[in-house]
């Protein structure tokens, strides 16, 4: 076990790892969560999109009008301003492409299995913070709005669709996210490469 | 000649045609299916404009122009209501007839629409991005504006002829002086911007006293050239149905508007009386309304070459050019033939001293046979408008014998007539006036429906007839009843202009001077008697929603939609307001609602446009205190 973390990566994987902090850095311009609402008086649909440091309507005015269907349920106004995760979120992707340039430059194994913890932890940290601001929005809900349903919540699914009144309510990784996802994917391929190369040579 | 005409023209009568098995299907856009064409009808009388999807024939809109509408608040609200103001003051109707489509190098480009005002002479062009009349201009000089609004290939001019010949400057004198030489008329010559569309008149051309009817531009080789019809070349002023139908010939006029824009470039046009609004709607901003004086006025006797007269039989009434601008068919109202000019020979011609027999005012006439491409002989009564397949075959329809004859350029066979129900005008082909007709369907538009459907009273629709025309014989595949008189029409592919459509004014290019932005900077703002309202609306509300004035005020509601969503609109109507009907403000825009305040005591507004689940709701009151 020791020898496989203290091993020195080869060359291919090394370069992988580079790849792999360079891919990071387009996580800085796509958005990483996708949210789509379709009703039947939206055709065209409506949805919202989670960048790195803000959320967007997926069209110019497509935030605008969510939070105008929202406030008959009486559903705070989403706005980016209201979420500070937004504020640090960018230090923590630098901080992991960060370590990708380490793992580069210093090519051992244990920062491989260090960055696949990282990923992990801050990928069930990030999801668990997304999941508790959709039960938020969900569930804290103005008394006064005009249309109570009693027992209705409105928290959209933390992946996948779910029906909301007339509402269906999809959540998916957009292309920023699956660059994360496939980050992680990435470096357990190289971490299971590197314990059958070390198999093999012995 | 009514005999020779009933022999093989007049089998309309109440006839049902027999429709092909499958004509329902071949109109039927199924729910949720989009039309293949726009078709804009003009109101006549109803001086607006309708939208039609083709084949279906749904009814989309209809587009105020010059009549006031109080769905919209359109010719109303202080937005708005410069737009039909005229030398002779507010001028809420008009008589619409034609609609022209914008076009480059002869094609249809979707950028505008055009549309006359015959009544008192205007103009007016229609956005195609927002559907909506944009800019009025009125035509001084002019006593009922027919010929009118004819673009040149390009769009650089509109064509504007007069249909009553007046005295110019006007003048009260005795009516008899008309056959004295009294009485005159004129071409204008309507600059269009290329890139903003604004309209100018640049030219006026002193024409004789006849009464100038329709008019086509040339294309392709007679890019230079217009052609006007007139009748009435006896100059009669009595029982004009008699007198003004005695000459077996009366003119086409052809004039070269290149040469006209010389001889004014060249310094020959003087200037000239006048006074004209012109009225532009800039986006979300009121109407700017401006009285302009005086034009440049040019005399053919100044500028040879500029205006030849082909002698036309019978009255004629539309003059048509067909797509490769080589023919130019005359629709003798009175004809038992239907003339066609050709442009090659009159080129050859025109300055020939034996092709003339005479002079018009410095006008050459030339004669009839020297300018003739050929005649179709005995096509039907009364025939008046021709438009064009592409396809090397002419469309003309027949006033008298209610019908449209098919026939062939170049051999003037006629190969197929089609009856219409009944007395049909103008017709339309898609696409059918410019250089490149998408040629699939034709729609004749009639006055008279008589047992065509469901009688309602003594005054019926009038209607529109729809026929496939893209197989080798046309077919019938409906009717339908349309809005005011469907005078004439474009019909212009979907696809030209569906993409284009606006959705939403974006509030944050709302220049309005009374727009407010956001629900903070609602707020009411007295000055003196006058009380200004800074009001906005979106789903369910309206800011400020109490409010009160003291009776007497003059109140006027600034209202801002602040919506940026697709068919959003809102309404605003106050109860018992009595000069100000309805408003529809679109997303984004601001109108304004002038109100009185009246008596002292509580008064509603609400949203008049189903906006969403709480529009009922969507309601407030303003109190009035003595």
């Amino acid at each position: 076990m020791q020898e496989l973390l203290l091993k020195k990566i080869s060359k291919m994987n090394r370069l992988l790892i580079l790849g792999v902090g360079l891919l990071l850095i387009s996580v800085y311009f796509l958005p990483i969560w996708h949210i789509s609402l379709a009703a039947p008086q939206y055709p065209e649909g409506l949805g919202m999109k989670i960048w790195i440091d803000k959320i967007t309507g997926s069209s110019t005015y497509d935030l605008q009008n969510i939070n105008l269907l929202n406030h008959y349920i009486g559903m705070h106004e989403i706005v980016s301003e209201s979420v500070p995760e937004l504020l640090f979120m960018p230090y923590v992707l630098g901080f992991l492409i960060f370590g990708a340039f380490v793992t580069f430059l210093l090519p051992r194994v244990y920062l491989i299995v260090l960055g696949i913890l990282n990923i992990v932890i801050l990928g069930i940290l990030g999801m668990y913070d997304f999941w508790r601001w959709e039960y938020n929005y969900g569930h804290n809900l103005n008394p006064d709005a005009p249309i109570v349903v009693p027992g209705m919540a409105y928290q959209p699914p933390l992946l996948g669709c779910k029906e909301m009144l007339n509402i269906t309510a999809c959540s998916f990784p957009s292309w920023g996210g699956i660059i994360l996802f496939a980050t992680l994917g990435i470096l357990v391929f190289i971490l299971w490469n590197e314990k059958r190369r070390m198999d093999v040579s012995k | 000649m009514i005999f020779i005409g009933l022999g093989y023209g007049c089998k309309g009568g109440a006839a049902t045609a027999a429709l092909a098995s499958d004509a329902a299907k071949r109109v039927y856009v199924a729910p949720g299916e989009k039309d293949e064409v726009y078709a804009f009808l003009s109101g006549g009388f109803s001086g607006q404009m309708s939208v039609y999807g083709i084949p279906s024939a749904r009814l989309f809109k209809i587009i105020p122009v010059f009549s006031v509408f109080p769905e919209n608040g359109y010719g109303y609200d202080e937005e708005t209501k410069n737009m039909l103001r005229t030398t002779h003051g507010y001028v809420p109707w008009d008589d619409s007839h034609h609609i022209e489509a914008s076009m480059t190098d002869g094609k249809q480009d979707g950028r505008w629409l055009f549309l006359n005002a015959n009544n008192t002479p205007r103009l007016a062009r229609i956005d195609l991005k927002s559907f909506e009349t944009k800019e009025i201009i009125e035509i001084p000089n002019s006593a009922g504006n027919h010929a009118s609004p004819f673009a040149t290939e390009n769009t650089e001019y509109l064509m504007a002829a007069t249909r009553f010949s007046v005295p110019i400057p006007q003048a009260s004198v005795p009516i008899e002086n008309f056959s004295k030489g009294d009485f005159k008329g004129t071409v204008s010559m309507v600059k269009v911007d290329p890139k903003s569309g604004r309209l100018s008149i640049e030219l006026q051309i002193l024409v004789p006293g006849f009464d100038y009817d329709l008019s086509h531009c040339g294309k392709g080789k007679s890019h230079d050239w217009c052609f006007f019809t007139s009748y009435n070349s006896e100059q009669a002023y009595k029982m004009i149905e008699v007198g003004a139908s005695k000459n077996d010939k009366d003119y086409i006029l052809a004039f070269n508007w290149v040469r006209a824009k010389q001889c004014l470039d060249q310094g020959k046009a003087s200037n000239f009386g006048g006074e004209y609004y012109r009225n532009y709607l800039p986006e979300n901003q009121p109407v700017i309304s401006e009285k302009l004086s005086g034009v440049k006025m040019l005399q053919p006797k100044d500028c040879p070459g500029v205006m030849y007269y082909m002698p036309t039989p019978k009255s004629p009434h539309g003059t048509d050019v067909d797509p490769t601008g080589e023919y130019i068919v005359g629709g003798g109202k009175l004809a038992t033939v239907i003339p066609v000019h050709s442009f090659s020979k009159l080129m050859d011609v025109k300055d020939k001293p034996e092709h003339r027999s005479g002079m018009i005012m410095d006008i050459p006439v030339l004669k009839y046979e020297s300018t003739l491409a050929g005649e179709v002989k005995k096509p039907c009564l009364g025939p008046l408008h021709t438009e064009f397949d592409g396809k090397g075959y002419a469309y003309t329809s027949c006033f008298v014998s209610s019908e449209v004859v098919k026939w062939e350029l170049g051999t003037w066979e006629v190969v197929q007539h089609l009856p219409a129900y009944y007395s049909v005008g103008h017709l339309s082909i898609v696409g059918g006036s410019s250089k490149d007709p998408y040629g699939k369907y034709l729609i004749a538009l009639n006055k008279i429906t008589k047992d065509r459907y469901l009688p309602v009273g003594m005054e019926l629709p009038q209607s529109a007839q729809l026929y496939d025309i893209s197989g080798g014989k046309a077919e019938l595949l409906s009717d339908f009843p349309t809005v005011g008189e469907p005078h004439y029409s474009q019909m212009i592919p979907a696809k030209l202009l569906m993409d284009k459509a606006a959705k939403i004014y974006p509030l944050e290019e709302n220049k309005h001077p009374y727009a407010i932005k956001n629900e903070k900077d609602a707020r009411v703002v007295r000055e003196g008697n006058t009380v200004r309202v800074y009001m906005t609306q979106i789903r369910s509300h309206f800011k400020p929603d109490t409010i009160e004035v003291r009776s007497g005020d003059t109140v006027f509601f600034h209202v801002t939609n602040l919506e940026q969503d697709f068919d959003i609109p809102h309404g605003f109507a106050v109860g018992g307001a009595p000069e100000m009907p309805n408003l529809l403000i679109m997303p984004g825009q601001t109108r304004t609602f002038k109100w009185k305040a009246p008596k002292p005591g509580i008064y509603p507004f609400y949203c008049t446009d189903f906006c969403s689940a709480l529009h009922q709701e969507m309601q407030q009151y303003i109190r009035v205190l003595p």
